[in-house]
């Protein structure tokens, strides 16, 4: 990747740019209003939507007052709903599955914590496949069967890729991020929809164990909690150590006189 | 008026009490149709039928609350919840008017009621005195086309003051050396200091500088029936759902609804503004969520669909009185595009920051407002911020151009350990700078490219001017200085490369007193059509140092001051 300054935008630029957009149909406006329309089924599963319609009536600033009490009354039945949400796969068939989890589960690999599997992101990718990113599922189709064709060419007496060890994995997936020790593999030629393949788990499976928990990825938060992101929605300072002893805001000594040398 | 005033109808829509909103027909002559809701709009609406005139506000997204504002990075970022669509509004890119435009996307803009104002960062600092005469006081810059502004700061002030106390800014007076005049105080104390902010303030004053706490358009207390800041963490990028963010959803549009003359209507995309033989405008030709179209007239038309959409939407309504474009015989229009310039540094830390709590910035410095253009080699001036404004998984996902330091594996256990470790002791310092206006970087329309309506696609091009690149880099190694001072255990940053994609989109309708080098005068009337209005991004003739959404409100506040004298005096007819 080319080194430069992650601009200005970066979040709202690279982010967005990181699942590849141009797997997308031609969008239309019945595609847009349905995207809206969606969003506002999506709505039942989100916590603080369903806080603000529970208040309708009351002021912003009670809402605020109130925050903690809504989130723990609230908490209870999004997760019941949410636990039996899980575990069902309607795109993947039970051995894909199985491929897949293996694949994440060397981009956030278990070890004295959780990784990607513990978080059930085979689960979210299974549903992101068949909802908002149906229009990705042409690579997962191109890419299961490349990953078998390199797992065959690299280490021919391993029948599927879930049944490697984790250094024989990472050879096979180093192939698609061109890390790959030359001598190991000889060139491929991906098929069009496999160019993106691993990048597009990779992708989908962060998002998956960081997404914030109650809006339908990590399920138990164990992603959240790996990273230190405190499961909590209204936070009160100080937030960290170096905030914590902050004596209060004192005009420098040399406030006046800055102005005077104010050219550098 | 038509009859139809209506209440309740937004059901579970509104999280206050539902206030009757008045529903013109297209065919009633309104005073005014204003085009977009965001940082102008929303406020042209609310001064304007407080006013005493009747408004319909054409807004191209959804009509969305704080009930519809979620923290999910996937409907909100990967699926543009708030903002505009690529699938739909397909953009193209060249670097100069020499080169063949390819398809990629080439800005990010709020595309609901409040426009960007719903999920900017809200920095909230005013601009200063040299903004508004700097090409008097440095003199011709070679490439550039920069000109001093048609009003001073001085004309601006009390539109400033007035933006703080009606919309809601956060900060403390006096607190930089370098800050222009004020009238008055900022109407509530900062924000509470940050990890980043401790770290930042201390390194700098080690160095000498003058950091000062944030201005931000959040509010630190409750008003006006708003919540203050829950320091929830989802700021950039996200909507408010407590409504402390200033927006003008949360902080204008009420009260414009409330005066019963204004009427916003979202899902509405207009496509042309339209002239009668005599080259006045008579109303907005727009297409509704059915894909219907509909003529909306009114006395006036005020155009504030930011600094890309009010040039294309001019060069859509191109006629025979106008043929390269309506308001355009200046050539002006769509040109001078500016970006800013800056980027940011990152830093690593043994202890815990959690700087994912709360806003983004905390802290700021100026020092660097106005440099030495002899002494540094180029023209421009900025400052750093200190902040974090990464949420979980774009720090994690992005590779080198998130969060993580540049030899951070992509995946596997070094990434796990890198992410488990980092994400709570990382902080950015973040470097905003000036943009030269050039003539040749503009947003145009793409005649090759068609979006989901039909009509020609946004075109930008862009080439940066040198000196805003020198300037950029020059910022960046005070960011390294910083944080060699603070005692960062690591810190990075990549050098600056030339911009390809916009989020903050100034220049392109330019404000002045000549017609022949500008698009619109100082009451923002273009040269051309004297009913027709230009406010947004795209009046600004110089860039500031960043942060642009603050000047932007205040030249609304003065715009529906002009526009109504001149209204009352009859000058519109």
């Amino acid at each position: 990747m080319q080194a430069a300054n992650r601009p200005i935008w970066h979040i709202t630029f690279f982010w967005r740019g990181a699942i590849p957009l141009d797997a997308h149909s031609p969008g239309d406006l019945q595609s847009l209003a349905i995207e809206e329309r969606s969003l506002f089924m999506f709505r039942d599963s989100n916590r603080r939507q369903f806080l603000l319609q529970s208040v309708t009536g009351f002021s912003a600033a009670w809402i605020s007052a109130q925050w903690p009490a809504l989130v723990a009354a609230a908490e209870h039945g999004r997760r019941e709903a949410q636990l039996a949400a899980r575990q069902r796969l309607e795109f993947f068939s039970p051995a894909e599955a199985v491929e897949i989890d293996a694949i994440s589960s060397r981009v956030i690999p278990t070890d004295e914590t959780p990784g990607a599997h513990e978080a059930g992101v085979v689960y979210f990718i299974d549903r992101a496949l068949t909802t908002f990113a149906a229009d990705s599922q042409a690579i997962f189709r191109d890419g299961l069967p490349e990953l078998q064709a390199r797992v065959t060419e690299i280490f021919p007496q391993l029948a599927k890729f879930s049944a490697g060890t984790p250094e024989q994995q990472d050879q096979v997936l180093h192939s698609f991020d061109g890390q790959a020790p030359k001598r190991a593999v000889r060139a491929f030629r991906p098929s069009p929809g496999a160019a993106t393949f691993f990048e597009t788990v990779r992708t989908f499976t962060i998002a998956a164990f960081l997404l914030d928990p109650d809006t339908g990825g990590n399920p138990e938060g164990i992603g959240w909690k790996l990273i230190g992101r405190e499961r909590e929605h209204m936070f009160q300072p100080p937030f960290g150590y170096y905030d914590k002893d902050y004596p209060g805001w004192q005009p420098a000594a040399t406030q006046e006189s800055a102005k005077d040398g104010a050219k550098k | 008026m038509a009859a139809g005033r209506y209440a309740g109808i937004r059901k579970g829509r509104r999280e206050e009490m539902i206030v009757d909103q008045p529903k013109y027909k297209p065919s009633d002559e309104v005073d005014f149709v204003i085009i977009g809701s965001g940082a102008a709009g929303g406020i042209l609406a609310k001064e304007l039928s407080t006013n005493g005139f009747r408004v319909v506000v054409l807004e191209q997204g959804p009509y969305l609350t704080a009930a519809d504002f979620t923290h999910d990075e996937i409907k909100v970022l990967r699926e543009d919840l708030l903002t505009n669509k690529p699938k739909l509004q397909p953009n193209t890119f060249r670097k100069t008017p020499a080169d063949k435009a390819v398809r990629q996307r080439v800005l990010v803009y709020g595309r609901c009621v409040g426009g960007t104002s719903v999920h900017f960062t809200a920095n909230f600092w005013r601009f200063h005195e040299i903004d508004f005469i700097e090409r008097s006081k440095v003199g011709a810059v070679p490439g550039s086309t920069l000109a001093d502004w048609p009003i001073t700061y001085a004309d601006l002030e009390p539109y400033y003051t007035k933006v703080e106390w009606e919309i809601g800014v956060s900060g403390l007076a006096g607190a930089s050396p370098f800050d222009p005049p004020r009238s008055k105080p900022y109407p509530m104390p900062p924000l509470p200091v940050k990890s980043s902010g401790v770290i930042f303030e201390r390194a700098a004053r080690k160095l000498g500088w003058h950091p000062y706490p944030a201005p931000m358009a959040i509010l630190s207390r409750p008003r006006s029936g708003r919540s203050a800041c829950v320091n929830c963490g989802f700021c950039l990028g996200f909507g408010c759902e407590v409504g402390a963010k200033s927006s003008t959803l949360a902080a204008a549009i009420p009260a414009a609804e409330r005066t019963g003359r204004c009427e916003i209507r979202p899902n509405s995309y207009v496509f042309r503004i339209e002239l009668d033989s005599r080259g006045r405008a008579i109303g907005a030709a727009y297409f509704d969520e059915h894909k219907n179209t509909h003529l909306q007239r009114a006395k006036a038309v005020i155009c504030c669909a930011n600094g890309a959409e009010t040039p294309r939407l001019l060069l859509l309504s191109a006629n025979k009185l106008f043929p390269d474009g309506l308001a355009n015989s200046s050539g002006y229009v769509g040109k001078n595009l500016m970006l800013n310039s800056g980027g940011v540094i990152c830093g690593l830390f043994d202890e815990p920051l959690n700087d994912y709590k709360g806003y983004a910035v905390s802290r700021v410095l100026h020092d660097f407002y106005e440099l030495d253009h002899e002494k540094v080699g180029f023209y421009g001036g900025g400052g750093l911020d200190a902040r974090f404004d990464f949420t979980p998984i774009g720090f994690a996902v992005s590779g080198p151009f998130g969060g993580l330091p540049p030899d951070t594996p992509r995946w596997g256990k070094g990434f796990k350990d890198a992410i488990a470790h980092n994400f709570t002791r990382t902080m950015e310092v973040f470097c905003h700078g000036t943009s030269l206006p050039v003539a040749d970087n503009s947003f145009d329309i793409d005649s090759d490219v068609k979006d989901a309506w039909g009509l020609p696609a946004l075109r930008m091009t862009y080439k940066d001017h040198p000196d805003d690149l020198k300037l950029s880099n020059w910022l960046f190694d005070r960011g390294h200085e910083l944080f060699d001072a603070a005692g960062a255990k690591k810190h990075w940053g990549y050098p600056a490369a030339e911009q390809q994609f916009a989020v903050h989109l100034l220049g392109t309708c330019r404000m002045g007193k000549d017609p022949k080098t500008s698009v619109i005068n100082a009451d923002h009337q273009t040269h051309d059509v004297k009913n027709l209005f230009l406010c947004d991004g795209s009046s600004l003739v110089t860039s500031g140092r960043g942060q642009p959404t603050m000047t932007i409100m205040a030249l609304a506040f003065r715009a529906a001051d002009r526009i109504t004298a001149l209204a009352k005096r009859g000058d519109l007819a």
